[in-house]
């Protein structure tokens, strides 16, 4: 749900994180927040366990500039992966204008990829929102790992529109802003078709 | 614009703006602020620099959205009230026009009772707004879309955003 604050000047759209458990979706915001400048950041909130799997979200406000006189605010968040938190994760994605989804890139992980994109169709809806028309982009994380199933074996599994697609290696960067751009222009050319 | 959108003009926010600042002052609060249930902040008054509000506004919505999941649980429709009670400072959470909350940040100036009673009328004024806001976007819709200034966006628009 795009919020235009015609008094303050402002856009503010929502960016979802969403990925099966230790993906990386927070390592995406982390890396994020770390290579932007401060004027252009919030404080970035982590609602972790004690070892740091995120409990609730992940929240990160960016400020990327102004477009026609708006500045242009984006509010990224992460869901918690593990599947016994599916009651939160629906909560997160309430509202959204876009979504990420970070696949593990590893063997053993593909089944909790395509489950994960599985539940992801099914919260969505539960908001009357369609992954479909939604802005969406795909991104295949961890390519580093020796692990790492085939780009083209993915694709094939887990790219279901043609949406946009980049391998990443977040903890080095590698990938992370391609895919955050990706969705953030869906979002605005959404914005101009209204 | 999607029925799902928030859109405010300056004339709406600034009515909104007015019944924060009458109910900061009955209440006698440090800061009231007004946010949107996907948490992000519609309008504020009082000392509101002194918190980082962005923060204030996405971890309120996220505190509402589970209250009301806790409250669906035990089949009750929702918590309409919700009070934190620290050393100094406390907060006090409402839920108006159903689609927006109403934060009350205040200290021992004031008493959970008065800003109760306070934020209960303002919780009225506020309903009213948000109704006259609703019949003007239905009414726009029925002599088809507004033009927004973004319906004007270009692809450079757009790529200058992300050029560094």
């Amino acid at each position: 749900m795009t919020f235009i604050n015609y008094a303050a000047k402002e856009i503010n759209c929502k960016i979802v994180y969403y990925g099966p458990g230790l993906c990386g979706k927070t390592t995406n915001l982390q890396y994020i927040y770390s290579k932007t400048s401060p004027d252009a950041k919030g404080k970035m909130i982590s609602l972790a366990t004690e070892t740091d799997r995120t409990l609730f979200f992940d929240f990160l406000p960016l400020d990327l500039g102004t477009i026609r006189g708006f500045t242009t605010r984006f509010h990224l968040y992460t869901v918690p992966g593990q599947v016994f938190y599916d009651a939160s994760r629906k909560l997160i994605l309430k509202g959204a204008d876009g979504v990420i989804f970070v696949a593990d890139s590893q063997h053993e992980r593909m089944e909790s990829n395509v489950e994960s994109i599985r539940n992801l169709e099914t919260n969505l809806k539960e908001h009357g929102l369609d992954l479909k028309s939604l802005p969406y982009a795909l991104q295949f994380n961890k390519r580093d790992l020796p692990n790492a199933t085939a780009v083209d074996e993915m694709y094939r599994v887990l790219n279901f529109k043609r949406e946009p697609t980049f391998e990443a290696v977040a903890p080095e960067g590698r990938g992370v802003f391609d895919t955050l751009k990706s969705v953030a222009k869906q979002i605005l050319v959404e914005l101009r078709k209204r | 614009m999607s029925s799902m959108d928030l859109v405010l003009f300056e004339e709406e926010i600034h009515l909104l703006e007015d019944v924060l600042q009458r109910l900061r002052h009955d209440a006698n609060a440090r800061a009231v602020f007004l946010i949107d249930k996907n948490g992000q902040q519609i309008a504020a008054a009082g000392e509101i620099e002194q918190f980082d509000t962005t923060s204030l506004a996405s971890l309120t919505a996220g505190n509402v959205a589970a209250t009301d999941s806790l409250a669906k649980l035990i089949g009750e429709r929702e918590f309409s009230v919700l009070f934190h009670e620290g050393q100094r400072d406390h907060i006090h959470i409402s839920i108006v026009a159903k689609r927006a909350i109403l934060l009350v940040i205040f200290d021992e100036r004031s008493s959970l009772g008065l800003v109760r009673l306070r934020v209960k009328r303002a919780g009225t004024e506020f309903e009213k707004i948000f109704e006259t806001m609703a019949q003007k976007a239905s009414a726009g819709q029925d002599g088809g879309p507004a033009p927004t200034p973004f319906s004007e966006i270009t692809d450079e628009d757009i790529d200058a955003l992300f050029s560094d």
